[in-house]
C-alpha cells in the first residue's frame, strides 16, 4: 500500500498506455514502431499485475513473478520479432506493412 | 481336449493357397499355380479323410450315438455376456461327411482345371478364386453357429460371383454371375431376418445349443406368434428362404442354369456338387429346430422340393445346352434331398428322410460332379454346348463314354450303382409321409433317367456331325478324376450311411424295400428305354412328339417362361413404379437440397472474401474492435 495513491491513479495510467499500444499497432505503418507498440500493451498489463498483487494480496508475490517472467519473454518476443523484420527487410526492401500483403484470399 | 485341433487346418490351408495364389505377381508357368493349388486342397484332403476316419470309425459312436465335437472356438465378437459370435470348428456327423465331399470334389476339380482350363487367361486367378471357395465352403460345414455359417455362406456367394463371372469379357457371363448374385443375395436377406428372429428369442446362436434334443430355450418364447404363426415357423421359414436361394429352389432357382456361364470345372464344384447343397446342408443343420419347432415350415420344405424336382425334370427334357440339362437335373436331385429333409421325422427309423438327404447328398455330389466333370470333356473335344452339335462320340472318347454312362445309370437309380440306394430310401420316405409326394418323386424318377439318356445317346450315338478337328479323349489330368469319380459313383452306395449319418446321431438298420425299389427301378429302365427308341438311332420322331405338343412344349423349352416373370415383375413394375420416382426424388429433392447449401456457401464466401485484404493492421483493428464490443456488452447489455 503506498501512502496517498488510490489505485484507480496506477490503473487510469496502466489503461492510458493500454490503448496507446493498440493504436499504435493499428496506426502506425513502420514494423519497429508497432513492435514498440505490442511492448507497451505487454508492459501496461505488467503494471496492473503488480498493482493488483500490492493492493489486493499484499502478503503474496504472485504477480511481481508473473511480471517478471513476462517481462522475459518479451525480451525473447523482441528478438523473435526483429529477426522476423529482418528477413521481411530482405525480401521487400521495406519494412512498411501495409507493403507485406500477400496473404490474402 | 480333443485331439482334432488340426482340422482348423482343413480350411485354413485353401484360405493361404488363395492369399498366396492372389497376391503372387511372379511371371511363372501357369501349370506352376494349378499344381500349386492341387497340392494345397490334396492336402486337406487328406486331412478331411483321417478326421472322417477317425470320427466314425476309429473313436466311432458313443452310447449317445456320434458326439458333436467342438474342435477349436475363438469369440469373435462379444455382443453381450450371454450373446457371442464364435469363429470355430465343429465336427458332428453331417460336417464330416461334408468335409469328405467338399475336399474329394475340389481336389477332383482342381486336378481336372489343370488339362480344362489350360491356356486360359488368368489360370492363376482361376485356382486362387477355387481355393476361396473351398475355405469359404469348408468353413461354412464347419460352423459351429448360424453366424459364423452366415459369414461364410456369403463368402460362397461371393466366390460363386467371380466365378461365374470368370470370362468377365463375356457379357453373357457378367449377367449371369450378377443374376446369380443379386438372387441368392435376395435369399439371403431373409436367411439374416430368419438367424436375427431366432437369437432374438433364443439369446444364442450356438448350433451345439439350438439342436439340443431336450433344450428349453424355445420354451419361453413358444407361444409368442406373428399374423397367427409362431415366430418359430417364421424364423425357420425365412432361413429356408436362405437355403432355397442357395439350392435353387422353385422359385429362386433362375440363377443356376444362367450360372452355367462360368467354366465347367465351376459348375461341377460349385454349381452341382458343393455350394448349391448348402440349403440342403442349413436345413439339416437346423432339423431338430424345425422338426421340433417348426412343423409347419418342415412342410414347406417338403413341397417346394417335391414341386422343384418335378418342375426342373421336366424343363430337363426339353433344353440341348448340356450343361443346362445337367444344371436342371441337379434342381431335381436337390429337390428330392430337400423332399426328403421334410418328409423326415426324428430319431431311429423316423429319421429314415434325414439320413436318405445326407446320403444322397453324398452320391449325387459324386456323379453329378462326374457328369459335368464328364460334359467338360466333351465340351473340350468338339468347342460347343449345343447336343445338337454332337453325335457319335463314343468311337472317339471312350473314357469319357463310360464314365459317363456310369454317372447315367447312378443318377437313373438303377441298381448297384449308388443314386439306386440313396434314391430308394429318399423314396420310403415319401412313402410313408404323403402318396401325393410319392408319386411325384416316382414321375420324377423316370422323367431323370429319360432326359439323362437322351443326353447319353445324343452325345455319344447318332450320327456324327462336322467337327472343326476330330474329338480327341481329353489328357490324363482330365480323364483320371472321371475315373476317381466314377468309382466312388458305384461303391459310394455300398457305406453303412444308416449308421452314420443321422438324425439323433444314433445309427439304424435299413433294409432294401422292395415293394419301392422294383417299380422305382422298372420306371427308370422304362425312361432309358423311350430313350433308346428316341434317340439311339436318329429320327424324326422326337421332333414329330414335339410338334404334337405345340404350346406345351414351348413353355418348357422356355423355362415355362419363370425368368420373363421376374423381369417383367422387375423390370415393367418395380424399375417404373418404384424405382424412378425414388430415383427422381433423390436426384431432384435429396441432391438439390444438397447441392444449394454448397451453392449458397459458394457464392457468400465469393461475395466476403474481400475482406481478407491481407492487411495486418486490418485483422488487429477488427480484433480489437470487436473485443471491445463483446466487452461493452457485457459490461452494460447483459448485467
Amino acid at each position: 500500500m503506498i501512502e496517498g495513491i488510490p489505485i484507480y491513479h496506477f490503473l487510469i495510467v496502466s489503461t492510458i498506455m493500454f490503448f496507446v499500444g493498440v493504436c499504435g499497432f493499428i496506426i502506425r505503418r513502420n514494423l519497429i514502431t508497432m513492435l514498440m507498440a505490442v511492448e507497451l500493451i505487454l508492459n501496461s498489463v505488467n503494471i496492473n499485475f503488480v498493482v493488483f498483487n500490492r493492493y489486493l494480496y499484499p502478503d503474496q508475490l504472485q504477480g511481481h513473478f508473473f511480471t517478471l517472467f513476462i517481462v522475459g519473454v518479451a525480451a525473447t518476443e523482441a528478438a523473435v520479432a526483429i529477426a522476423l523484420i529482418i528477413n521481411i527487410y530482405r525480401r521487400f526492401k521495406s519494412i512498411e506493412v501495409q507493403n507485406v500483403s500477400e496473404m490474402k484470399f | 481336449m480333443t485331439g482334432y485341433a488340426y482340422t482348423v487346418l482343413i480350411p485354413l490351408i485353401p484360405l493361404c493357397m488363395f492369399l498366396v495364389l492372389g497376391l503372387l505377381t511372379v511371371k511363372w508357368k501357369p501349370i506352376v499355380f494349378g499344381i500349386m493349388g492341387t497340392v494345397g486342397m490334396g492336402t486337406s484332403f487328406v486331412l478331411s479323410l483321417i478326421t472322417a476316419i477317425n470320427y466314425f470309425f476309429v473313436v466311432g459312436p458313443g452310447p449317445n450315438g456320434f458326439e458333436p465335437i467342438i474342435a477349436t472356438k475363438v469369440t469373435w465378437l462379444r455382443l453381450t455376456e450371454f450373446l457371442h459370435i464364435d469363429l470355430g470348428v465343429m465336427l458332428d456327423p453331417i460336417s464330416v461327411m461334408m468335409l469328405v465331399v467338399i475336399t474329394t470334389v475340389s481336389l477332383m476339380v482342381h486336378l481336372y482345371s489343370m488339362g480344362y482350363m489350360k491356356g486360359e487367361v488368368g489360370f492363376q486367378r482361376f485356382y486362387a478364386f477355387l481355393s476361396l471357395f473351398s475355405f469359404s465352403m469348408l468353413g461354412l460345414v464347419l460352423a459351429t453357429n448360424i453366424f459364423q455359417m452366415y459369414i461364410f455362406w456369403e463368402l460362397v456367394g461371393v466366390s460363386s460371383f467371380l466365378l461365374i463371372g470368370y470370362y468377365y469379357e463375356k457379357p453373357s457371363a457378367v449377367a449371369a454371375s450378377k443374376k446369380a448374385f443379386i438372387v441368392t443375395r435376395f435369399a439371403d436377406l431373409g436367411f439374416l431376418i430368419g438367424i436375427l428372429v431366432l437369437s432374438f428369442y433364443t439369446k444364442t446362436f450356438d448350433f451345439a445349443d439350438l439342436t439340443a434334443p431336450n433344450t428349453t430355450i424355445f420354451a419361453e418364447s413358444a407361444s409368442v406368434s406373428f399374423i397367427g404363426v409362431s415366430v418359430f415357423t417364421w424364423a425357420m421359414l425365412l432361413i429356408f428362404m436362405g437355403g432355397a436361394g442357395k439350392s435353387a429352389m422353385f422359385p429362386l432357382h433362375i440363377w443356376l442354369p444362367d450360372a452355367m456361364e462360368g467354366p465347367t470345372p465351376v459348375s461341377a464344384l460349385i454349381h452341382a456338387a458343393t455350394m448349391v447343397v448348402a440349403g440342403v446342408y442349413l436345413v439339416a443343420r437346423m432339423f431338430p429346430v424345425f422338426h421340433f419347432q417348426a412343423p409347419g415350415a418342415l412342410e414347406v420344405v417338403a413341397w417346394v422340393g417335391g414341386f422343384t424336382s418335378l418342375f426342373a425334370a421336366v424343363i430337363a427334357m426339353t433344353q440341348f445346352d448340356i450343361k443346362r440339362v445337367l444344371a436342371f437335373s441337379t434342381l431335381s436331385q436337390i429337390g428330392y434331398m430337400m423332399l426328403a429333409l421334410g418328409v423326415s421325422g426324428y430319431g431311429g427309423e423316423e429319421g429314415l428322410g434325414y439320413m436318405a438327404s445326407m446320403f444322397h447328398l453324398f452320391t449325387h455330389a459324386m456323379f453329378k460332379a462326374l457328369l459335368f466333370l464328364g460334359a467338360g470333356s466333351i465340351i473340350h473335344a468338339v468347342h460347343s454346348n449345343d447336343m445338337n452339335d454332337m453325335g457319335g462320340l463314343r468311337k472317339y472318347m471312350p473314357i469319357t463314354h463310360i464314365t459317363f454312362l456310369i454317372a447315367c445309370l447312378t443318377i437313373s437309380g438303377i441298381p448297384p450303382f449308388s443314386g439306386f440306394f440313396s434314391k430308394d430310401e429318399i423314396l420310403v420316405a415319401a412313402h410313408n409321409y404323403s402318396n401325393t409326394l410319392f408319386s411325384i418323386e416316382y414321375i420324377t424318377a423316370g422323367l431323370t433317367a429319360f432326359y439323362m439318356f437322351r443326353l447319353y445317346f445324343r452325345v455319344f450315338w447318332g450320327n456324327e456331325r462336322h467337327y472343326h478337328h476330330t474329338p480327341h479323349e481329353s489328357p490324363l489330368v482330365m480323364t483320371i478324376p472321371l475315373m476317381v469319380l466314377a468309382f466312388a459313383s458305384i461303391f459310394s452306395g455300398f457305406l453303412p450311411f444308416s449308421e452314420l449319418v443321422t438324425s439323433d446321431k444314433i445309427g439304424f438298420e435299413t433294409e432294401t424295400h422292395l415293394m419301392v425299389a422294383l417299380p422305382s427301378v422298372l420306371i427308370g429302365v422304362l425312361g432309358i428305354v423311350v430313350a433308346w427308341i428316341l434317340y439311339k438311332k436318329e429320327s424324326l420322331v422326337p421332333k414329330s412328339i414335339t410338334e404334337k405338343l405345340g404350346i406345351v412344349y414351348t413353355a418348357t423349352f422356355n423355362k415355362f417362361y419363370i425368368d420373363e416373370v421376374y423381369l417383367f415383375v422387375t423390370k415393367r413394375v418395380i424399375f417404373n413404379y418404384i424405382s424412378r420416382p425414388v430415383a427422381w426424388f433423390d436426384r431432384q429433392i435429396i441432391d438439390g437440397f444438397m447441392v444449394g447449401i454448397g451453392k449458397v456457401t459458394e457464392k457468400t464466401s465469393y461475395e466476403i472474401k474481400e475482406m481478407q485484404s491481407g492487411q495486418l493492421q486490418h485483422y488487429a483493428f477488427a480484433f480489437v474492435a470487436g473485443t471491445l464490443i463483446l466487452v461493452l456488452s457485457l459490461l452494460y447489455c447483459l448485467v
